[in-house]
This record gives C-alpha cells, sequence and structure tokens, in this order.
C-alpha cells in the first residue's frame, strides 16, 4: 500500500486534535473553588434543603419551583424542617438571591470553574453588587 | 446510597406534586420510608383566587387620553416593559387605539362623538378558548385553570405561532434584548431575553401574593377585577347592571375582557 | 457512492465553491442573528412572520411537488419516469433540509428547538409539521439511495423499498396540507382562513416542482452525458399545465367568494395585495407580476405547439416558478399579516441580512441538489457506459 505514511500522517494529526484540550490545559487545572456565604445566610443556619443535597441538586429545585411558580401559581415551599421558604430565585429579600445575595462569590465562582453559563440572568436581575 | 435514593424519592414526589397528580404523591409517601416531613409546596394563603378571572373596563369613566397614562405606565414599570426607539420592535402589554381598531365591524359611521373620540384600553383577552395556547407548540403559553392565559419564558422557542394566532393582537416579541430599553429596572420583577414572545400577564405574581392587578389599581375604579363564576364578585354586578361589549365575539374565543360603553 | 461527489469537472468545483461561499457569508449573517436577536430583520410585532417562513411555505410545495414523478412511476406503472424517480426524490431531499434550516433560521431561541419534543403538543399544527416534514425527509433519503445504489449495482430495488416509495407518494400532499394548516385554522386571519388554502397549496406546488425539475433535466442534458428524455420532460410539463390551471381557477375560487361575500376581514388583504390599501401598495407590482406570469404560463403550456418547443417551455416553466414563488413566498405570507388585527396596515419588507441568510439557505439547497445530483447522474453515465 503507497497509502500508509499518508494514512498514518492522518491519524497522528486526528490523534492530537482529539487530545487537544487535555495537553492544551496541562498543568493549568484550578482548585474546586468553595462557594462563599453571606452573613445573612450563615446566621440562617439552614437552607430549603441540606448543604450537600443543594449542591449537587439545585438546579433541579430551580427547574421544579420555576414550573410550580410559572405554571401552576404554587409559591410557599415547606422544607422537612417545617420551615417556609418563598418560592422565588431574585424577588424580595427572602428569596434565593436575597439571602445569597453575593452571586460572584456563591453562583459564578462554581459556574465558572464548571464551565456552565446558565441563561438565568438574561431576564432575572442580580442582585446588586456589594461595595467593599 | 441513602442520601441519593432519598433526593429521588424527594424529587419525584415534588415533580408528582408540580404535575398537580395527588395520587402518586401519596403512593410515594406510602412507600414506607419514613419522614417526619415531606417537602411540600402550597399556594400562598394570601393569594387572591377566583374560579375564573374577568376584567371589566368602565370606559365612560375615561375623559381625556391623560387617563389613561397612569395605568399603562404602571404596568409599563412593574413589568419591566421595554420603550423601543425602533418601531417595528414595540412590547405593549397595555395600550389604547380607536374604537374602530378596537371594535372591528362594530363601529359606524355616525357612532356618537364620545365612543368616537375616546381611546380605548386593549390588553390580552385572557380566552375562555385561546387560540394562541391551541397554537403554541411547547405549551409555553397556556392557560391556568382560573382562566389566565400565560407565557412561561423560560420554554418560548420563538416560532411566534401565537402572534399569528392571536385574533386581537395582544402579543408582542422580544426583536432583540430589551433591557437596554428599560428605563428604570424593577427589581421585583424579570426582564425578559430576546427571542420570547410576551403579553399581559392579569398580574398573575401580583394575584399570587393578595394584589390586585396594577392597571385595576391605577384605575381609580374604572377597571374592576374578579371572579366571573362567583355571582357575588363585583365584575358580576357591574355585567349584570350593565350592557357590555367584548372584542370579536364571533370568534367564539370568549374574552374574559368586558367594555362597559 | 460519496466518492462519486469529490471527483468532478472544474465547472463543477467552481459550482460547490461559489456555493459555499454564498453559505459561508450568509452563516456569518446569521451568526449576527443570533446574537442581536430577530431584529435585524424587517419582522415586527404586526407582521411577526416574514420571508424566511414564506420561503418555508414554498418550499415545502417544491418538496412535495417531487411526487409528481414518482407517482406516475410507482402507482401507475409509468416507465418513461423510472429514468427520473431520482431526480424527484433527491430534489424533495433538497428542499425539506432548506424548510427545516428556514424554521430555524425563523426561531427567536433556536437552542430550544428540540422544546418541540420535550413538550410534545399534539394540540398544536406545527408539532405536527415536525413530523411529517422529517417523515418525509427520511423516506426520500430511504428511497432515493436504494434506489440509485440498485441501480449502480444492475439489480432491482428491494420489494420493501417499493412500498416506502409508495408510502411517500401518500406523504407528500400531507406534508403540504399540514403546512397550510399552520394558516387556515388560525381565526383571527382572513386571509389564511379558508379551505380552499390546503388545495391551493397542493396545487401551486405540483405546478412549481415539476417546473423546476423540468428546468434541471434541461440543464442536466446540456452539461452531462445523461439525457433525462424528451418523453419525460413532455409528460412532466403536462403535468405542471393541469397544476398551474388549478391553482389559478383556486385563486379565482377565492377571489369570488371573498369579493362576491364582501366581508371587509376576508376582503382587505386581497385588496392590499392587488390594489394597495389606504395607501399602502409595496407588494402590488409583484402580485401583478405574479398574476401576468402565471397566465402567461398557462398560454403557452395549454398550446402543445409552444409547449413541444423546449425553448419556449424552458420560459413557461421559469416564468411560472417566479410566479408562484412571488405568489407563496412574498404575498402568502405578508398577505396574511397586513391588515393586522386592529386593522392598521403595517408594511413590510425583508432587510439586507434577512435576504442574505434567505440566500444562504437557498445556496445550502442547492449545494445538497448539486451533490446529490451528481452522484445520481454520475451512476446513470456508469450504468449506461458513456
Amino acid at each position: 500500500m503507497n497509502d500508509k505514511n499518508i494514512i498514518i500522517t492522518g491519524l497522528i494529526i486526528f490523534f492530537v486534535f482529539l487530545t487537544f484540550p487535555f495537553w492544551y490545559n496541562m498543568g493549568k487545572a484550578s482548585p474546586v473553588p468553595e462557594p462563599k456565604l453571606t452573613d445573612k445566610a450563615k446566621a440562617a443556619k439552614e437552607c430549603v434543603e441540606p448543604k450537600e443535597y443543594m449542591k449537587a441538586e439545585h438546579m433541579q429545585i430551580l427547574d421544579i419551583w420555576r414550573d410550580g411558580v410559572v405554571r401552576e401559581a404554587n409559591r410557599v415551599y415547606i422544607s422537612e424542617t417545617g420551615k417556609k421558604f418563598n418560592m422565588s430565585l431574585s424577588t424580595g429579600d427572602d428569596s434565593c438571591m436575597g439571602c445569597h445575595s453575593n452571586k460572584a462569590d456563591f453562583c459564578d465562582k462554581c459556574h465558572d470553574y464548571a464551565s456552565v453559563t446558565p441563561y438565568c440572568w438574561d431576564c432575572h436581575i442580580e442582585p446588586p453588587k456589594e461595595k467593599k | 446510597m441513602k442520601n441519593s435514593r432519598r433526593s429521588f424519592l424527594k424529587l419525584a414526589g415534588i415533580s408528582a406534586l408540580g404535575l398537580g397528580t395527588k395520587p402518586v404523591l401519596n403512593a410515594f409517601a406510602s412507600g414506607g420510608h419514613s419522614e417526619k416531613h415531606e417537602a411540600e409546596i402550597q399556594k400562598n394563603p394570601d393569594a387572591l383566587k377566583a374560579k375564573r378571572w374577568a376584567m371589566v373596563i368602565d370606559t365612560r369613566k375615561f375623559e381625556s387620553e391623560e387617563d389613561f397614562e397612569p395605568i399603562i405606565e404602571a404596568c409599563n414599570k412593574i413589568h419591566n416593559i421595554p420603550k423601543h426607539t425602533n418601531k417595528r420592535h414595540e412590547i405593549y402589554w397595555i395600550w389604547v387605539d380607536e374604537f374602530k381598531h378596537v371594535f372591528i365591524n362594530q363601529e359606524h359611521e355616525f357612532v356618537d362623538d364620545r365612543v368616537k373620540h375616546l381611546p380605548f384600553l386593549v390588553l390580552c383577552n385572557h380566552c375562555e378558548k385561546p387560540a394562541c395556547v391551541r397554537a403554541c407548540p411547547t405549551k409555553a403559553t397556556f392557560k391556568r385553570e382560573d382562566g389566565i392565559v400565560l407565557m412561561d419564558f423560560h420554554r418560548c422557542i420563538g416560532c411566534r405561532f401565537c402572534m399569528a394566532a392571536c385574533p386581537y393582537g395582544s402579543r408582542s416579541f422580544n426583536f432583540r434584548d430589551p433591557r437596554p430599553f428599560i428605563k428604570e429596572e424593577n427589581k421585583e420583577f424579570p426582564t425578559r431575553m430576546k427571542g420570547v414572545v410576551e403579553k399581559c400577564n392579569f398580574c398573575a405574581e401580583r394575584l399570587a401574593v393578595g394584589k390586585t392587578p396594577a392597571c385595576a389599581e391605577a384605575s381609580n375604579g374604572a377597571i374592576v377585577v374578579g371572579d366571573l363564576h362567583d355571582p357575588e364578585s363585583e365584575v358580576r354586578e357591574l355585567l349584570k347592571n350593565n350592557y357590555t361589549i367584548r372584542r370579536k365575539p364571533d370568534l367564539g374565543a370568549g374574552p374574559a375582557i368586558y367594555y362597559i360603553v | 457512492m460519496l466518492e462519486l461527489a469529490i471527483k468532478g469537472g472544474k465547472k463543477y468545483w467552481i459550482l460547490i465553491i461559489g456555493l459555499l461561499a454564498v453559505m459561508g457569508i450568509a452563516f456569518g449573517f446569521w451568526l449576527w442573528q443570533l446574537s442581536f436577536g430577530l431584529g435585524i430583520t424587517g419582522m415586527s410585532r404586526d407582521v411577526s412572520w416574514g420571508f424566511y417562513i414564506a420561503q418555508f411555505t414554498f418550499l415545502v410545495g417544491v418538496a412535495a411537488g417531487g411526487v409528481m414523478v414518482v407517482l406516475p412511476y410507482y402507482l401507475h406503472d409509468y416507465k418513461a419516469f423510472g429514468r427520473i424517480t431520482i431526480l424527484g426524490e433527491f430534489l424533495a431531499i433538497a428542499s425539506v433540509i432548506m424548510c427545516l434550516m428556514f424554521i430555524i433560521a425563523d426561531l427567536g431561541q433556536p437552542m430550544r428547538a428540540l422544546n418541540v419534543l420535550l413538550y410534545p403538543t399534539p394540540g398544536s399544527v406545527l408539532f405536527w409539521d415536525m413530523i411529517v416534514l422529517n417523515v418525509y425527509l427520511l423516506l426520500n433519503i430511504i428511497v432515493g439511495w436504494n434506489v440509485i445504489e440498485a441501480e449502480r449495482n444492475n439489480i432491482k430495488y428491494p420489494g420493501w423499498i417499493k412500498a416506502l416509495a409508495i408510502f411517500s407518494i401518500v406523504w407528500a400532499p400531507l406534508i403540504h396540507t399540514v403546512t397550510a394548516y399552520l394558516y387556515c385554522g388560525l381565526p383571527g386571519r382572513g386571509f389564511w382562513l379558508t379551505a380552499i388554502l390546503a388545495p391551493r397549496f397542493l396545487a401551486s406546488a405540483f405546478a412549481a416542482g415539476p417546473a423546476l425539475l423540468i428546468l434541471l433535466c434541461l440543464i442536466i442534458r446540456r452539461v452531462t452525458k445523461f439525457d433525462p428524455g424528451k418523453e419525460q420532460i413532455q409528460s412532466l410539463a403536462k403535468i405542471v399545465t393541469y397544476a398551474i390551471i388549478i391553482n389559478v381557477f383556486f385563486f379565482l375560487c377565492e377571489i369570488f367568494v371573498v369579493f362576491y361575500s364582501r366581508i371587509p376581514s376576508h376582503m382587505d388583504h386581497i385588496k392590499y395585495l392587488f390594489f394597495g390599501l389606504h395607501g399602502h401598495n409595496a407588494l402590488v407590482p409583484w402580485m401583478w407580476t405574479s398574476m401576468a406570469f402565471m397566465v402567461t404560463s398557462i398560454i403557452l403550456l395549454v398550446n402543445p405547439i409552444t409547449r413541444k418547443n423546449e425553448a419556449v417551455l424552458a420560459f413557461a416553466c421559469v416564468i411560472l416558478f417566479i410566479g408562484t414563488w412571488i405568489d407563496k413566498g412574498m404575498g402568502m405570507i405578508s398577505g396574511g399579516f397586513v391588515p393586522n388585527p386592529l386593522h392598521h396596515v403595517v408594511e413590510y419588507a425583508p432587510t439586507i441580512p434577512e435576504i442574505i441568510i434567505t440566500l444562504g439557505v437557498w445556496a445550502t439547497g442547492f449545494f445538497v441538489l448539486t451533490i446529490l445530483f451528481k452522484i445520481a447522474i454520475s451512476v446513470k453515465e456508469e450504468v449506461s457506459g458513456v
């Protein structure tokens, strides 16, 4: 076969492209960020669900909440501890962002790390940035 | 392990509740795992409720164009409605137009001067049989049990079939990002993003916390909302004692906005 | 068989590269539309569907029109069309691809397009339109590919292919009927609210589709060694003749009903298109051109002497195609939105970016068509040994 060299060169180029993300980012791995809590959130002690659960599943909760609020007009969430919460991402002091008003440190840090860009803030208005 | 199973059950339970299928939830609840409290989703106890929301607009109470401004302004402000500079991109939830445009086929040459020259408020009719809901391919627009026709902006794909379907021209489309055109953002209500359709939502977000729609609140009693199925309600009282008309009744869509002329 | 598409002469490559260039430029404009929003088009609150949806509607017709070569061959055993059924099927593939692209181009949030599957809504005609179009695309890909492959291998296509082909014959009118139902079931739009809309769509489809096929056949005869055949072209011409006559007849039925009943909400749209309304008349010259083209093509096609002259036939097909394109691709959608539900006249005209994106989709369609036709014709040249 005369094409042997061409095929092998092609395969090598293909392999290099395939693995590009790995060697391009080699040695650049950053540590897993830890979301920061505001004083208000610290004082509240409990969220709508346990911390570990929220870390892993907050997007599911948000998804269920959004359907519940928009489509069924259900706006009150009673957690397992019996506490009532206003089911809202960004409206009012008792909404998600009312407590976690530090979007940059609470949301963006991990989202950037995981390279996800939720489009929440295309419509929902961000809490004002805290001035330090 | 235990935790993930628990999460799954909980999520399934909540989702079932979200879909309004209680039997499913009960089945899960009696599924043998012992929790003291199940997470629950409820309506706000202060929420205003109705079997069928309706609105009566007493047009006799409006004297000049200035009377409409605070009403429209209240809605625009609360709902973060942009003021676009390009006419093609305009967005309206509630606006005014002349009798001959609002009540097509009901006008005639010799209609009295007040009606001829007075603008009429127009907004989504929250139809009994909404053509927009029929047309929507994703259920992004839907009719709630209490008759309010709503938009789920998260789900809308922007096909604009609903705009073609609406016989009242009540829908607008975000031809571009609306944010630069909102003078003062109301932090209590989201804006929209480009590429989705929007319209009057009967202030669903206000009803849910026990407030009447913003236009009614700003109207000095010219706009009244209430339950069409409740014979004691103020709207029924008004409908009983006054002759009212609706827009394009011949289409059979069953508008919920009544006008006293 | 795909390798046949990369063995071509200089002219073939010029065409391919030319089409790719148009596609590339249009893609750039589409990215702009994606980031800015549909505000770069001429559409508005009042005319909320424009050029994209109009092209989509017209091209569903062209796709359905392909069935006019498939049907006589498979159902009536009209052997002569055996030579060219593949052209009809491949034209259908290219057309449906364009249709789907126009839909995507028209969406405000194209990234969410799959919500249509995630939240299936059988009450929405758009849901059904998505199904019929995709099934039709699949049917034509399977049938077309297997038929041409069988031809290359000098065997007869398998029996199940014939079954699928017959199924696609039933399916073809369905795609355009459902597309018409998108419009004619809407309560507030008098222009579309007519039971004749779906039949009218089909008639214009069965005229425009085969007319384009005749033109393609004539081009193929000129630039390749494969001759689609004189008889085939004449048979197609007769189909086109009947279809365009029926199309104009249906239109006249509509005109009678609307103008004899004199119901304003039905009349005003046609008045706007053909005479202008409240001083707005952007489409008037276009609509009369369309009418003149369709009527002229009828005169040329009905007369056997002019029809049998292939130069005249080609001319008739060109004006017929343009005429039906103006009718559906310009008048049909705008006409339904003007005047708007509050009876204001807000006119629509596509913007330059909108036209470029539209051209890009057409170029993509012709790119697909060129490659598919190249494959089909290479196989035919190979088999006949020329």
